[in-house]
């Protein structure tokens, strides 16, 4: 099985920060498919459209899968409102993930709700990870707990400097040459975090996301612009990504 | 047990569900759910002579009880299609139509004439893509337009010929009669409504098109209505779409005049509707003494 679909009881649930939901769902089959940095395609009660979640962690001897996600409009307000014993429509596990070497040194670099994909690919690494994520404040800082359980050092930056480096992500990894970034976050952030990872040749994988309606590759909305032999030419998302080599994406 | 054969313009479909064009891409990705027999074809997605990009991102926005598209006909080909997809759909076990689209007659024409020797079961005339300035849609508005195109493709199409209708016009059913005279064999509709959406913050259309295709099951009342005044002008056998999501949606499109049935937005909903839509329109034959699914076709009772 490469993806299907699954209704997934909850597990856990809980609001680890202002309207950010953490849940867990029993998923055995999807769970042992999946891989860091993969995404599922959440069914929304009365929506026509899936939400597509990056996968936050696979527990495969468990059998689950963890969501973290942000409430960011009617879909996931509707995500948001399910309960422990209540279960999701889930497609999964979508696309292609983080390339995962642990003996390298990995350089892992999240912005906002672009932090919770990293987290599956970092367990992989342990301590030869550097975590370097990025809020808008204190209030919305997620996750650090979780990647330093898992041997990762972690450095935390906030816009208003309530918590951590008062400042951008890029300010905290400037000093570091790691064998390979993944990252995950706002366009604009992934601009930069790119541009490091190439003046310093270094390997970069960056995930994206796209409004997606069908999230296994056939309807094609999911564009995106890619560089290939003879110039560029559209991609999908949810096929080709969610995870590209950064140099192949025309950002 | 309920005999879901129905038979569009002489070519035997297992069943009546059609994968609709674009929504299934070739195929493959949803060969990893089921074997592709459980439909009774599919329709590629949109082909042209050359290989198109298709629009920048998004493509893509959600509306209530539907969504809208602007894919721009991103697809790799005719050549590409014949060499590199048909090969394998053709194993699948299931009728492949040709949906094609084009800018000039002659484009239609010449893929017609590629087609001609292939093994696929149909052609579908894309005339109604609303999504891109020269996709097809300006054959597909008037009734001069869909006689002009069905005529010229039909001078060199040797397969079963079927016109896929806009909705976006006064009158479809006049659309239909035009590509009846012509010589269609068969009319497909209706593909997708133009719509709109904007965001309000940005105040900018989601879509970077600025306009889009709505689809889904909100569409179902619009498309029943249409299939239903088409079907008393027009003599060819018609494939209804627009919105169908359950069985009972397929019920109401075919007695509403439909042969056969396309589904598309549906499979993003649930990948599986297909056998349920299948597994459900049996139930209903079996418990209301139907013994062919083409005694439904246009059994309404009109007050």
């Amino acid at each position: 099985m490469k993806y299907d679909v699954k209704l997934c009881e909850i597990l856990r649930r809980a609001e680890i920060a202002e309207n950010t939901f953490d849940f867990t769902v029993r998923a055995p089959e999807l769970a042992a498919a999946a891989a860091p940095g993969q995404f599922a395609h959440i069914y929304v009660p009365g929506k026509t459209l899936r939400r597509p979640i990056s996968i936050c962690d696979i527990d495969k001897d468990a059998g689950t899968l963890r969501f973290v996600f942000q409430v960011r409009g009617g879909g996931t307000a509707e995500l948001a409102k399910f309960k422990v014993g209540d279960a999701f429509d889930i497609l999964a596990p979508l696309g292609h993930g983080f390339t995962v070497e642990p003996e390298k040194k990995a350089l892992f670099v999240g912005g906002g709700i672009g932090v919770p994909p990293l987290l599956g690919a970092a367990k992989h690494y342990g301590e030869n990870a550097t975590v370097a994520i990025g809020f808008r404040s204190r209030d919305f800082v997620i996750l650090e707990d979780d990647f330093k359980a898992a041997g990762c050092e972690v450095r935390v930056a906030t816009d208003d400097g309530s918590y951590g480096h008062h400042g951008l992500v890029l300010d905290l990894i400037r000093d570091l040459r790691p064998d390979v970034i993944h990252a995950c976050g706002p366009m604009v952030m992934l601009r930069a975090i790119a541009q490091f990872a190439k003046e310093n040749n270094i390997c970069c994988e960056i995930s994206l996301e796209e409004r997606m309606a069908c999230g296994i590759g056939a309807c094609l909305g999911c564009a995106v612009e890619l560089n290939g032999e003879d110039g560029t030419y559209m991609g999908h998302v949810c096929k080709d990504g969610p995870v590209f080599a950064a140099e192949r994406v025309v950002l | 047990m309920a005999d879901l054969h129905v038979n569009v313009a002489g070519v035997e479909f297992h069943n009546p569900l059609i994968a609709a064009s674009g929504t299934f891409g070739f195929g493959r990705e949803y060969a990893e759910f089921y074997p592709l027999s459980v439909l009774g074809g599919i329709s590629s997605k949109g082909i042209t002579l050359k290989a198109r990009p298709g629009n920048p991102a998004p493509r893509i926005a959600e509306a209530p009880g539907g969504m809208l598209n602007a894919v721009g006909l991103q697809n790799p080909g005719v050549d590409h299609f014949i060499t590199e997809d048909l090969p394998w759909l053709r194993e699948q076990g299931t009728r492949i139509i040709a949906n094609i689209a084009g800018n000039t007659p002659e484009d239609y024409c010449a893929m017609a004439e590629k087609l001609n020797d292939t093994d696929i079961d149909m052609i579908e005339l894309n005339i109604s893509c609303p999504n891109v300035k020269q996709g097809g849609v300006q054959f597909g508005t008037t009734c001069a337009g869909v006689s002009g195109i069905t005529k010229a493709v039909r001078a060199h199409c040797r397969k079963p010929l079927m016109v896929k209708l806009s909705p976006n016009v006064t009158d479809i059913s006049e659309m239909a009669l035009a590509a009846e005279s012509e010589g269609a064999d068969a009319i497909s509709m209706i593909n997708t409504l133009t719509g709109m959406r904007i965001d309000i913050n940005t105040k900018r259309p989601i879509i970077h098109n600025n306009t889009g295709g709505f689809s889904g099951p909100a569409l179902l009342p619009i498309a029943v209505r249409m299939v239903w005044q088409t079907y008393q002008k027009v003599k060819i056998p018609i494939v209804g779409l627009g919105g169908i999501s359950t069985w009972q949606d397929a019920v109401e499109m075919l007695l509403a005049g439909a042969t056969a049935l396309q589904i598309g937005t549906v499979l993003f909903i649930d990948p599986y509707a297909p056998i349920k839509i299948t597994e459900g329109l049996a139930a209903y034959m079996d418990k209301n003494g139907v013994k062919s699914i083409s005694e439904l076709t246009g059994a309404m009772k009109p007050w």
